[in-house]
């Protein structure tokens, strides 16, 4: 747990087996490919949901690059910067990006690193089903954008 | 099948009434929601929770090589994936004839499991459920969240997020991956425990069990702490399902079956797991998809029972460890030694459970067992099995049958949440009748309803969670249907009014 972690982060989460939900983490695998070997500046990590004890993922980072599906959009993605903000929720099973950017603030004493959300077009959840074609091709669209920001020199900050 | 038909469940004339629909659940768990029928009056007239459970994915594992079931189980569930790796696995067991797994692969499967309970545990309480317990029911919605929590009270939100932390840890070391570990194995594991990653865990444990105590007192506090109006509030006496190990011991891996009654008296004791069928039954109805187990001796409409930590904390005759039967003790000396049935005591056992998951891990932590040793067992292979575990939220359920070509032809589940649908059902229409009847619908008041199920945590359909999802929504229609009404909570906390209806809300 006190090893050195990686300046960059890029956590994608949603459930692979549930059609475009898993935009997040493919997207993650894929730059893992891309990007990873060649570089130990880079950390790619997935799960289903983003949950309070990701906060502790982020310690150390110099930047992150947050990656889910998102419903309702109308381009291919979107990025965003994420700041934080006590964000309404009452559910377990979920936490919005910006509810845990305040989880770290509460619980680190200090302000997270920058982050960026990199939202993906997504219009399909069944259970069992692969992500739909418009779905794949949004992917690789926000794929080549993560792979620039992975690849952005020190100095740059988003 | 007969169907029964509880007070409140249908009204007598639903087409003349109003309709009010709640949709608690959000975007990760699925779609579940509560739709109340209202009379000109506001008299509650039927209460119905709706929740969409895994049907589905009983089909989707059909036809699959049996190898990849306990992996692919894993995608029922993100907050409990390990209960259905688990689960599967101790089913499969049986097919490949590996039943009784080596000591080594137990002790490392028990470690998983524990490590589950402990961070799944940890989760509802500091994330869901202690925001309604330390702000009240009637609080800003702004504030009953773990990020309230972590303003109010740093130490005790740190102290949560530490402890789920801890617990995802242990299933790490133990299923190799941090997510969809593959550990798990029919007949055994495939990996046993790393000495140097062991090790890292076990300095961690003087400052886990210290956090798990304060939990318990947190929990105990808050609860004994209730204002008179809600001690009782969504009591809904049920009998108590749940796994016990020898001599009536608290058990969460392996046991037999005990059902306890109402009234504290032991109904059924010692029931092997492979027999369940001859236990309860799956009952349906015509307005929901998700079934209502029962006792088959009693039938669909009194054999109804409650699974989970409640039930668990009062099925068992002890606690095997002796910092969480301390605290059982003094659950039920609390309780004047009476059967609970308030749902917010869930809460307070969900706590003592949580320490007795530490004190277990401490235990196989310490175990040199879980480092080395035989992983296999190999025997006759059978045509079919059950697994049955407690799982965080309750018993949970896999029975599979494979054919000849290492195919599964036939998969059942029965999770927590189908055990406690009856249970959950009676909890929202009590609650129903105590606040809302009769009364303006406001969101204070919604929020009752939603304590009462969120006490049970449901664990739906889950789980695709896309950015831009409602996570509430509540419609009222008049009789003729048509939307008088609709109020939705933003992702953002904000509450939008409208005349457009939540595309989730369907008349049922």
């Amino acid at each position: 747990m006190t090893a050195k972690v990686a300046p960059l982060l890029v956590f994608g989460w949603g459930n692979p087996g549930r059609g475009d939900d898993a935009l997040g983490p493919l997207l993650v695998e894929q730059l893992a490919g891309l990007v990873q070997k060649s570089s130990d500046r880079l950390e790619c990590l997935t799960d289903f949901q983003l949950q309070v004890e990701h906060a502790l993922d982020l310690v150390g980072r110099e930047r992150v690059l947050f990656v889910d599906a998102a419903i309702g959009l109308q381009t291919p993605f979107e990025v965003r910067s994420v700041v934080p903000a006590p964000v309404a929720s009452f559910t377990t099973h979920a936490l919005a990006p910006e509810a845990l950017l305040q989880v770290y603030r509460d619980l680190e004493r200090a302000e997270p690193p920058p982050c960026t959300l990199l939202a993906i077009r997504a219009q399909h959840f069944e259970l069992g089903e692969a992500p739909g074609e418009q779905a794949l091709a949004d992917l690789a669209l926000a794929l080549a954008w993560a792979t620039e920001w992975a690849q952005l020199p020190e100095e740059i900050l988003i | 099948m007969t169907e029964t038909v509880r007070p409140l469940e249908t009204a007598d004339h639903p087409q003349g009434l109003r309709r009010v629909v709640i949709d608690p659940v959000s975007r990760v768990e699925g779609h579940g929601k509560v739709t109340l029928l209202l009379d000109d009056d506001n008299r509650i007239q039927q209460v119905r929770l709706h929740i969409v459970e895994f049907r589905g994915f009983e089909q989707f594992i059909v036809g699959r090589p049996y190898w990849e079931v306990p992996v692919m189980v894993q995608r029922l569930c993100g907050i409990c994936p390990v209960s259905h790796h688990l689960a599967a696995t101790k089913a499969l067991d049986r097919v490949v004839g590996g039943w009784p797994v080596p000591e080594a692969a137990d002790k490392i499967r028990r470690l998983m499991h524990y490590g589950q309970i402990v961070q799944s545990h940890a989760l509802h309480f500091f994330h869901l459920s202690s925001p309604d317990l330390l702000f009240g029911f009637d609080a800003a919605v702004a504030q009953r969240n773990i990020v309230g929590v972590a303003m109010a009270h740093p130490e005790a939100a740190r102290q949560g997020v530490m402890l789920r932390k801890f617990g995802q840890e242990v299933i790490r070391i133990t299923s190799g991956k941090r997510v969809h570990g593959t550990g798990s194995v029919p007949g055994g594991m495939n990996r046993a425990v790393d000495a140097a990653e062991r090790d890292v865990l076990r300095a961690q444990l003087p400052e886990v069990l210290a956090w798990a105590e304060a939990a318990v007192d947190l929990a105990q506090r808050l609860h004994t702490g209730l204002p008179a109006h809600l001690v009782g509030f969504a009591e809904t006496p049920a009998a108590m399902m749940s796994l016990v190990g020898p001599g009536g011991a608290m058990e969460f891996y392996d046991g037999t079956l005990r059902v306890r009654e109402a009234d504290g008296r032991v109904a059924v004791d010692g029931f092997e797991d492979q027999r369940y069928r001859e236990l309860i039954g799956e009952g349906v109805k015509p307005w929901t998809y998700m079934k209502f187990p029962y006792r088959l001796t009693l039938g669909p409409d009194a054999g109804w029972y409650r699974v989970g930590p409640l039930a668990r904390v009062q099925n068992c005759d002890f606690i095997p460890t002796p910092r969480a039967e301390a605290r059982r003790q003094a659950f039920v000396a609390a309780h004047g030694g009476r059967p609970v049935h308030a749902v917010l005591a869930t809460h307070w056992a969900r706590m003592i459970e949580l320490l007795h998951g530490v004190e277990v891990v401490a235990q196989l932590l310490d175990d040199p067992a879980i480092l080395c040793g035989p992983l296999m067992a190999t025997g006759e292979r059978q045509r079919g099995g059950v697994g049955i575990i407690e799982a965080p939220r309750g018993t949970l359920i896999h029975e599979y049958e494979v054919g000849d070509d290492d195919l599964v032809t036939s998969c059942n589940l029965i999770v927590s949440t189908t055990h406690n649908n009856q249970s959950m059902n009676e909890a929202v229409r009590s609650v129903a009748l105590q606040y809302l009847d009769g009364q303006t619908i406001t969101e204070p008041l919604l929020n009752h309803i939603e304590v009462a199920i969120r006490a049970y945590d449901p664990c739906l359909s889950c789980a695709t969670h896309a950015l831009g999802q409602m996570p509430l929504a509540v419609t009222l229609r008049n009789a003729r249907g048509e939307v008088l009404d609709h109020v939705h909570r933003s992702s953002s906390g904000d509450t939008v009014r409208g005349t457009r209806p939540h595309s989730a809300e369907a008349a049922q």
